[in-house]
């Protein structure tokens, strides 16, 4: 059967380089195999006990909900807003999209570097442009205190663009006559406009934006590997750089398996709630 | 209507104010930023110095040239394994098919960080470390790509296929010479999408790679970061201004298809 | 009293000059359909009547109330539109109700949950609930209050548009093409039902329609438009038979009108192809002779055709034929015993009766004529 041919070798790769490996992943969080070594054993959900006692592994949870629950609805709010604003004119219109898109295709590491330039505490113009207002200079990146701010403000400056150009993609697909219709009904301005029209048919884009910035947020990696390591005191520690820590500096490869799990419930977890719970509360079919 | 580009306008130069210092920065001698000065515009121009410093301390040409191998290496084998799949998938009937297609739902579920650390120890075991291969052989898959393109196949009329089996030509020959042309917008989008994303990827060069030599752009800022610059911001500037052109080059010259590559792709994330 | 009265309106799109000065009055109580071939400019009318767009010079008075510069929702008209525009997030119940939600609820009465529990605001929701079933009742729409409109087909949809219209009891109705989606048998019989409400509401309605023969069946009058301009408003009837305008006469019959280049001498005396054809113009030079294919008969006088072929209808014939002197295609209708003796290729004569004549001016306009000496039979 040519079908069946077709997707052989897909078939194959799926098999060798995504299914198997993510069943070993699943197995290897039940054992205690570190690089190297020889032998594993299993060792059930000792993997997961530890992690619960592991104040380590608290602390990277925590931080990675703060980072996601600052960035999801800053990027999510602001990229509705300036999807609004550059939609509202014909003027400037691609090349206010091209400007906030920028970040999206830029190099993260550099763009990192960047930023770490920008926030530097003494020679960074951030920091300059505080000292000539008369204003309490931060120390940004290198201090506990606002370390998950500065990344999450970096956070929102890489993805804002990403959920503009969604949101214009859910704007131009509203039908122009629904706004014509709830002028001649009454709508008295932007205001009802924007709640008898627009919020209700982005729905399903609000709800897809949600979910991706949720899973994209939770991925945060690059930003703290190249800036912070996780520091100032595991100030900026977070999932995926505990995964990676744990598996390829300590090669604890069972724990940070074990790590990886989490990860991918969390995910799942999202998509789920996506799909099953908000998915009817927004289509109107 | 004067207030939205004031509006955007300023919004605008915040978002871009990352890549300004950037530039400016990168021309600038080590002595005046380190006055931190608010000028954006140098007194003194050190371009020369600081781009020829991370020309002669780190293979930049080089790091540009792995990228492209891997991000070329990895599109050419998604887009191979992929477009037959999708369309078997899209317009075939075979035993298998419901169960393939729920593998590539599944597949869609798992982000490519749970399968990383088994595919390194993998690949590890076989003296893969450090490799092209490595680099490019575990996002040769892409449940995403397969589920692409068989939504955009299964939007292909029926009435096409026929044509093209009376006309005598077999599955395959379907495939790459009535399928494929055919399905360009969805191959650019996917394109655009992927390149982006690896390119940009640090994760897995990070775990496989150790030296220069197939360093891709993102380690290669990292290298620099590390091992030459210290606190030489000028260099480092630079760096990242020729690690960043080339994507922010193309993007500029097709922003219209970046923009709608990536929208309608955004599904992965 | 209501209706709408507008005046000199013009709009262009850029360069394109859209409505080239039009104006129309629609009498309180009555239904004029609005046709022309698309792009006429009847749509842009309607949606300047409406207020979502707005005119680049004229006046419209609405309920002897000058609303020109007035929002759409101030201007107390409802409007159906072609894509229907229902809200797809809100069920049947509330779509009917957003025109009396938005006007007389506040804007924090109309918040979910809280809105509620306002002051009054219980009162006037329950009043609102029984407008909207008293609307949605006479079109059947009452056991689908609580479905949204992705669960209705194209003609409930349709339905609730109407529903959502006739709920406030504006002061006039706007339809843009309210048929347009709905499959012919459908069509039909919705025709019916839209004069119905008229007729019940009783307010000036502006129809707008691409199809000619919901212009002719449904309306009180009859506006066509072509160009920008409006070339003629009057009875349907009168529109038919007594068109003003050449363009008019063309638009307005199926099939199509036949013309026939003529000539009128100093006297007014009509020629077709140098032979007199029994008419006489109040005008003389080059005419035009306009005939509706029921109108021509074969007789022993009249022009000399050549029959092309033949159309069974079932209820008529259809006979192609080409004007002998100077090639011009004709149609006859005619009735199906009629085919007895007619083959393609044959010669015949098609007479008309001189009533039945209309002849136009070198600028389209009507020129008036009576009866003379000439081809007709006698």
């Amino acid at each position: 059967m040519a079908g069946a041919l077709m997707t052989l070798p897909a078939g194959i790769a799926y098999l060798l380089l995504l299914l198997l490996p993510t069943l070993a992943t699943v197995l290897l969080a039940f054992t205690d195999y570190e690089l190297g070594a020889t032998a594993l054993g299993w060792i059930g959900l000792d993997n997961f006990r530890e992690m619960l006692a592991d104040r380590g592994f608290g602390v990277s949870v925590r931080n990675t909900l703060v980072y996601v629950g600052l960035v999801t609805p800053v990027s999510i709010l602001g990229g509705l807003g300036l999807a609004l604003l550059v939609e509202a004119g014909a003027r400037g219109r691609a090349f206010f999209r091209a400007v906030f898109f920028l970040p999206v295709v830029s190099l993260t590491v550099a763009m990192a570097a960047a930023w770490q330039y920008l926030l530097h505490p003494t020679i960074g113009p951030v920091n300059a442009a505080l000292r000539a207002m008369g204003v309490g200079t931060p120390f940004w990146l290198s201090s506990s205190d606002t370390v998950l701010l500065s990344l999450a403000a970096i956070g929102v400056w890489e993805s804002i663009g990403f959920n503009m150009v969604l949101f214009m993609a859910g704007l131009t697909a509203i039908p122009r006559e629904l706004y014509a219709a709830a002028e001649v009904d009454g709508a008295r301005g932007g205001f009802d406009r924007f709640r008898l029209v627009t919020w209700p048919l982005l729905g399903p884009t609000t709800l897809f934006v949600l979910t991706i910035s949720m899973i994209r947020s939770l991925r945060v990696f690059d930003t703290v590997a190249v800036l912070t390591q996780g520091g100032p005191n595991k100030a900026s520690e977070v999932l995926l750089f505990t995964m990676y820590q744990q598996g390829f500096t300590y090669l604890r490869l069972g724990y940070s398996a074990a790590i990886t799990l989490v990860f991918l419930a969390v995910v799942l977890a999202l998509m789920w709630v996506q799909t099953r719970v908000l998915d009817k509360r927004v289509h109107y079919a | 209507m004067r207030a939205r580009i004031a509006v955007l306008a300023l919004l605008g130069a915040l978002v871009l104010m990352p890549y300004l210092w950037m530039v400016a920065a990168s021309v600038k001698p080590v002595s005046e930023i380190f006055r931190a000065s608010l000028s954006i515009w140098p007194e003194q121009f050190a371009a020369a110095e600081n781009y020829g410093k991370v020309l002669a301390r780190v293979p930049v040409l080089h790091y540009l040239w792995n990228g492209v191998v891997v991000c070329g290496g990895i599109l050419l084998f998604q887009l191979l394994f992929a477009v037959p799949a999708g369309y078997a998938l899209a317009k075939l009937r075979f035993p298998g098919r419901g169960i393939a297609f729920g593998a590539v739902m599944l597949g869609l579920l798992v982000p490519p960080h749970v399968p990383a650390l088994p595919l390194y120890v993998a690949a590890s075991g076989m003296g893969l470390l450090d490799s092209y291969t490595a680099l490019i052989a575990p996002f040769t898959i892409s449940a995403f790509a397969i589920f692409l393109f068989r939504q955009f196949f299964s939007a292909l009329p029926d009435d096409l296929l026929h044509a093209a089996r009376l006309d005598g030509m077999g599955e395959w020959s379907i495939v790459w010479r009535v399928v494929l042309p055919n399905a360009w917008p969805a191959a650019t989008a996917f394109a655009i999408f992927s390149v982006v994303s690896h390119w940009n990827d640090l994760f897995w060069p990070l775990i496989v790679v150790q030296g220069h030599e197939h360093a891709t752009p993102a380690l290669g800022v990292l290298y620099f970061r590390s091992e030459e610059a210290g606190d030489d911001f000028g260099a480092m500037m630079a760096a990242a201004v020729l690690m960043t052109l080339p994507l922010v080059l193309a993007f500029l010259l097709a922003q219209r298809r970046f923009v709608e590559g990536i929208a309608t792709t955004g599904l992965k994330g | 009293m209501a209706g709408i009265t507008i005046t000199g309106v013009v709009k262009g799109f850029g360069a394109t000059p859209v409505l080239r000065g039009v104006s129309l009055a629609v009498e309180p109580g009555e239904f004029v359909a609005l046709v022309g071939p698309s792009g006429c400019g009847k749509t842009t009318l309607m949606r300047i009547i409406a207020g979502i767009e707005t005119a680049d010079a004229g006046e419209i008075v609405i309920n002897e109330r000058a609303v020109t510069r007035l929002r759409p929702a101030e201007r107390d008209i409802a409007m159906v539109f072609q894509s229907y525009a229902l809200y797809p997030h809100l069920t049947v119940r509330e779509n009917i109700a957003v025109p009396l939600a938005m006007r007389r609820l506040s804007v924090l009465e109309r918040l979910p949950l809280l809105g509620r529990l306002l002051p009054g605001a219980r009162r006037k929701r329950a009043s609102i609930g029984d407008e909207v079933r008293r609307a949605a009742a006479p079109l059947g729409l009452e056991p689908l209050l609580d479905r949204r409109p992705g669960q209705l087909s194209g003609g409930q949809r349709q339905r609730v548009a109407l529903a959502r219209a006739v709920v406030r009891r504006p002061a006039a109705f706007l339809m843009d093409e309210p048929l347009s989606n709905l499959d012919a048998a459908l069509r039909v019989q919705t025709r019916r039902e839209i004069v119905d409400i008229h007729r019940a509401a009783g307010v000036a309605t502006l129809y707008v329609t691409h199809d000619q023969a919901e212009a002719l069946t449904m309306a009180d009058k009859v506006a066509v438009m072509m160009g920008g301009e409006l070339l003629q408003v009057a009875t349907p009837e009168a529109i038919y038979a007594d068109p003003a305008d050449l363009r008019v006469a063309g638009f307005i019959g199926s099939p199509r009108i036949n013309t026939l280049a003529a000539e009128a001498d100093a006297e007014g005396r009509v020629r077709v192809a140098g032979v007199p054809a029994g008419l006489r113009a109040e005008a003389c030079g080059a005419l035009t002779l306009a005939l509706r294919p029921e109108a021509l008969r074969p007789a022993a006088k009249g022009l000399p055709v050549a029959i092309e072929h033949l159309e069974f209808l079932g209820d008529g014939l259809l006979l192609h034929a080409r004007h002998v002197p100077d090639g011009a295609a004709l149609v006859a209708r005619l009735e199906p015993e009629a085919r007895e003796g007619l083959q393609p290729g044959a010669a015949l004569r098609l007479g008309f009766a001189p009533g039945r004549a209309l002849l136009f001016g070198a600028d389209g306009r009507r020129v008036a004529a009576r009866a003379d000496a000439g081809l007709v039979p006698a």
